[in-house]
């Protein structure tokens, strides 16, 4: 069982992510038992006969950078679980899938980094309302994801506005002005 | 200029632990080269084709002589004892260690300085008009807003991975020095009918491969709202930009695709949801960061009569006022720029020696600061009329005196192929030739108001597009070759320069530049410069001479049959 970040500690994961390989049906494809996490094209195919399972907390929902969060903003108030697929740890666009997810449509659940998820972005997804991260299986040994949890505080006061801390840094604090110098 | 607080200090010294334990991992070999890369780019450090390369970010431009003279110590400890201004106002060492680049960053740190998003696929230092502050045809002082675009976008958490590069510009003078047009995002401060402050908003500029000038998306955003604007903008790039090709990922591309309505649109309905929102700017916080610059309070003076007595008087002096002194805005005060384009230098290099002195010069007559041009000089802001020859003669000596500023011998070039990877050709040694050629300052002057600039490749470091002569580096079949643009021209009226034709071996371009110079002597008008003399006659005499007087050298050079 691999290890993953949520909610700055190190815990047991008992989800099963599921990806279509070239040729999968979205709509035929077995489900592996146990809580899964299927990507967006199997939810959309299957909604109907899923929704109970979505509801009692053992199945979420995948997206990656090309998917628009609106497909499932419908299903948001059901949905525990929604991860965000980083095919490669430079592709950005799951920050601004994370943000749109928290902000525009209101996500509260379970939001998950999955993909090419590395410590030294952890501070950028928790910034962007990751609570949970789950990096490449093996990636990291249980001593190396420790040393990592400090990643998640690297800055301790950040200036600008993001969804885990909403006020710019001028709005959390008086930051004083020095009295003119004369020449 | 800006001085940090304790939250500024904070986030630079927590950055420093942060490359260090980043480092360690690296050399330790948890991190992968791969992993590695976008973490050191971010601090500035490319790996080179000697070494690494360590920018450095310099905000807008604006240095205190603390920092000059942190610039001194680096130069000698950790490389040959000089560096290199860039044309986004930044500074380069060519030959720091990787393993002595943690500690460099401390040090800068010490003195409120870093690397942080100087290259990297992120937001880069934002740049502006060097004279910002001074500048007699200024509308509103643009460093304040700069300083708050800085702080926006450091480790901005959705943006720091974009599809590629994004580079912000801003300007608030009537003439705009800031080249906001070939910028990712171009921000021209102005005031609307009822004087309220806002930005109209220029996006999707850029050089490289595929020079484009930026369009305008918004004609007046209040500046209460300019952080919510540019968030929908990024957002919009950051989602729909191209990352399948590193060629066509810049916002230019996105925006040409598109179309710019269709994408104002789109810009317009993220901003929607993002307006009035948490980064919403409050004058409490215009007025602080404006507060944090600490300029000095000056008096105008009478206009200096001494100062006018040498001028008609020396001529060496004269020469040197009239292209390296600029109008202030105060009477009795002067900006004086600093040419690091002496003949038989690199363009934009200084020595350890030149920093220890520009610091304590800045001390003695330009109240401890300096400013960096984008076209890879020095700034003074503020000088008293009645300090000029003093300073003139102090710069003189130390060789930061050349009367070239705007002139032809005042060239923009990259590093090129002396030092960076990713050239296609050398950029220093053509710059070196032609300063050499046009070495008589009384020929230099007659030609008069021209920009050369010089890429060594299509990635367009030296703003060749906007060059009034432009010259490009190329590679055919492993051979260095030059290609020349005229018509180029950066700010109010920036233009894209046209090629005009086949293009020439190294040696050659010197006589290339002469046909182009004698091209414009014979065709000019009384008084008009040569950019303007392209304009009006096109580039075909100014092709036709380059190549007939090519022919003929290449006629002369041939054996006489015998």
């Amino acid at each position: 069982m691999s290890e993953i970040i949520k909610n700055g500690q190190i815990q047991a994961d008992e989800w099963t992510v599921l990806r279509l390989a070239e040729g999968d049906d979205a709509a035929t494809i077995e489900l592996p038992h146990g809580r899964v996490i299927v990507p967006l094209a199997v939810w959309l195919a299957r909604r109907e006969s899923l929704l109970a399972q979505a509801e009692a907390g053992v199945l979420g929902v995948w997206l990656t950078g090309s998917d628009d969060p609106a497909a499932i903003a419908d299903d948001l108030p059901t949905l525990q679980l929604v991860a965000v697929n980083f095919p490669k740890f430079v592709d950005g666009r799951g920050y601004s899938i994370a943000a749109l997810l928290r902000t525009r449509y209101g996500y509260g659940g379970e939001l998950r980094a999955i993909g090419e998820v590395l410590r030294d972005q952890f501070f950028y997804m928790k910034r962007c309302g990751f609570d949970s991260m789950q990096p490449p299986a093996g990636r990291y040994t249980h001593a190396q994801l420790e040393a990592a949890l400090a990643s998640l505080g690297t800055f301790t006061e950040p200036y600008q506005s993001a969804v885990d801390v909403a006020e710019p840094l001028f709005r959390r604090h008086l930051r004083p002005a020095p009295a003119k110098e004369q020449a | 200029m800006y001085q940090y607080d304790e939250y500024d200090q904070r986030i630079v010294d927590e950055r420093v632990a942060q490359y260090a334990d980043q480092t360690a991992r690296y050399l330790a070999g948890e991190l992968s080269e791969d992993e590695f890369r976008p973490l050191r780019l971010q601090n500035g450090l490319y790996i080179q084709r000697h070494a690494p390369m360590l920018r450095i970010a310099v905000p807008y431009g604006n240095l205190r002589a603390e920092q000059l003279r942190m610039f001194a110590h680096i130069a000698r400890t950790y490389d040959r004892g000089y560096g290199h201004f860039t044309t986004r106002q930044n500074l380069q060492f060519n030959w720091p260690k990787l393993e002595d680049v943690p500690e460099i960053l401390r040090l800068l740190a010490s003195v409120q300085m870093h690397g942080i998003q100087t290259s990297g696929n992120c937001i880069r230092n934002v740049t502006s008009d060097p004279f910002a502050g001074v500048a007699a045809d200024e509308a509103i002082d643009p460093r304040p807003w700069c300083e708050i675009v800085r702080q926006w976008s450091t480790f901005h958490p959705e943006f720091a991975y974009l599809p590629r590069k994004f580079k912000i510009a801003v300007n608030g003078a009537q003439e705009d020095r800031a080249a906001i047009q070939i910028h990712d995002i171009g921000l021209d401060l102005r005031r609307d009918a009822e004087g309220k402050i806002g930005f109209r908003v220029l996006v999707g500029g850029g050089l490289g491969r595929t020079p484009i000038l930026g369009e305008e998306v918004a004609s007046f955003v209040p500046w209460q709202q300019i952080l919510n604007y540019c968030e929908a903008v990024l957002r919009v790039y950051n989602l729909h930009g191209r990352r399948d090709n590193a060629y066509k990922a810049r916002i230019k591309i996105l925006v040409k695709a598109l179309g710019v309505e269709e994408f104002a649109r789109q810009v317009d309905a993220e901003f929607v949801h993002l307006k009035d929102g948490p980064s919403t700017l409050t004058q409490a916080e215009i007025d602080r960061v404006a507060g944090r610059f600490n300029d000095p309070v000056l008096t105008p003076l009478p206009a200096d009569e001494a100062y006018r007595a040498r001028l008609a008087d020396d001529r060496a002096f004269a020469n040197w006022a009239r292209r390296n002194v600029r109008a202030h805005r105060l009477s009795g005060y002067a900006s004086v720029v600093l040419s690091l384009k002496k003949s038989g230098i690199a363009p934009g290099d200084i020595t350890a020696e030149q920093f220890d002195a520009v610091a304590d010069l800045s001390e003695r007559y330009a109240q401890g600061e300096a400013r960096v041009l984008h076209e890879q000089n020095l700034a003074f802001a503020s000088v008293r009329e009645a300090d000029l020859h003093d300073l003139w003669q102090q710069l003189h000596e130390l060789g930061l005196a050349t009367p070239n500023i705007g002139l032809l011998s005042d060239i923009i070039s990259c590093p090129g192929g002396d030092f960076c990877s990713l050239a296609n050709a050398k950029s220093i040694p053509i710059a070196l030739a032609i300063q050499d050629r046009f070495d008589d300052l009384d020929h230099l002057h007659d030609i008069g108001d021209l920009e050369l600039n010089i890429s060594g490749c299509m990635n367009a470091c030296g703003h060749h597009h906007v060059g009034h002569i432009g010259v490009l580096g190329v590679d055919k079949n492993g051979e260095e070759w030059y290609q020349v643009t005229i018509g180029g021209a950066q700010g109010n009226q920036a233009s894209l320069g046209k090629v005009i034709g086949p293009s020439f071996a190294a040696a050659e371009m010197p006589d290339v530049v002469e046909s182009l110079i004698r091209s414009y002597i014979d065709n000019r008008n009384e008084g008009e410069a040569f950019i303007d003399t392209v304009r009006r006659v096109g580039i075909e005499p100014f092709k036709t001479r380059v190549y007939a007087e090519r022919s003929a050298r290449q006629e002369e050079r041939k054996p006489a049959h015998v």
